[in-house]
């Protein structure tokens, strides 16, 4: 931790790679939570329910 | 004891403030909204658990700062405890950060302001905002040659916003007890708002599909 990060240039954007790494990451993550299967639970309403307003 | 009706005979102190409060707590946020046991069909999956994790990680943000500021800010480089502690602080403070944002693109994507819920939204933007800031004044507040960096590269574009006559980055007593004390209790109070107001009007529904005529299909035109 104690030695610079090694950057990215691209064009006009800089970016470290630890940086980069954490967004690549976040963007896997929300496609993962996009497309992976929700397990089934007993407080999830089957129909069309709606919230009470 | 009154039975219940459309238009209850009024009570002794329904006049007062409190029972106004009262009524109006009645009407926006009751309990089965407070504490559902059930959740809308759309709620199964993981996009709307990136809030909650969120939360849990705010709590050991929290949990971890409440030790660290019992100890001092000077505890951490001295202790190898101090120094496990701070790193749970450090690293809850980055999940934290993590799963704001992924909550925050889930709910952009999809217009979680929708139906009413603009201010839900608005104070999430806040909670956002006001994260930024306390984790800056966490990492000014760390007492090392990391921190010293930060304050005097940050102070010039400080003072260029105008905002450093009141918000010194160099001043280690102000930026301290911004971290440990103003900031933390802001934000917990605006999550709580914030969870308040998703229960008082139910997780916001997903945008229908595109009708044959070219007409969105409102999720508003669902009662």
């Amino acid at each position: 931790m104690d030695t610079p990060a090694t950057y990215v240039q691209l064009g006009f954007l800089v970016i470290s790679v630890p940086n980069l790494l954490v967004i690549l990451g976040m963007v896997l993550v929300f496609l993962a939570a996009l497309f992976a299967p929700f397990p089934a639970h007993h407080g999830i309403e089957t129909d069309h329910d709606e919230h009470p307003e | 004891m009154s039975t219940p009706s459309s238009h209850p005979a009024p009570e002794p102190g329904d006049a007062t403030w409190t029972g106004a409060a009262r009524r109006l707590l009645e009407r926006r946020l009751p309990l089965t909204h407070l504490l559902p046991s059930r959740q809308p069909f759309f709620v199964g999956s993981w996009v709307y658990v990136f809030g909650v994790v969120a939360i849990t990680a705010l709590i050991w943000v929290i949990g971890s700062g409440i030790v660290l500021a019992f100890f001092g800010p000077g505890w951490f480089h001295v202790s190898g405890v101090g120094r496990f502690v701070n790193s749970i602080h450090f690293w809850s403070v980055q999940l934290f950060f993590f799963f704001v944002v992924l909550h925050l693109w889930g709910q952009y994507f999809m217009a979680s302001w929708r139906d009413g819920r603009a201010t839900t939204w608005l104070v999430g933007v806040v909670i956002f905002v006001v994260g930024l800031v306390t984790g800056f004044t966490g990492y000014v507040s760390q007492q090392n040659l990391d921190a010293q960096w930060i304050a005097i590269n940050a102070k010039d574009g400080i003072n260029a916003t105008g905002a450093g006559s009141f918000f010194n980055v160099l001043d280690f007593g102000q930026m301290y007890g911004i971290h440990v004390m103003l900031l933390p209790i802001t934000v917990t109070m605006l999550v709580v708002l914030h969870v308040v107001q998703v229960r008082m009007r139910g997780v916001v529904k997903p945008i229908e599909p595109q009708a044959p005529g070219g007409r969105r299909n409102a999720p508003t035109d669902v009662a």
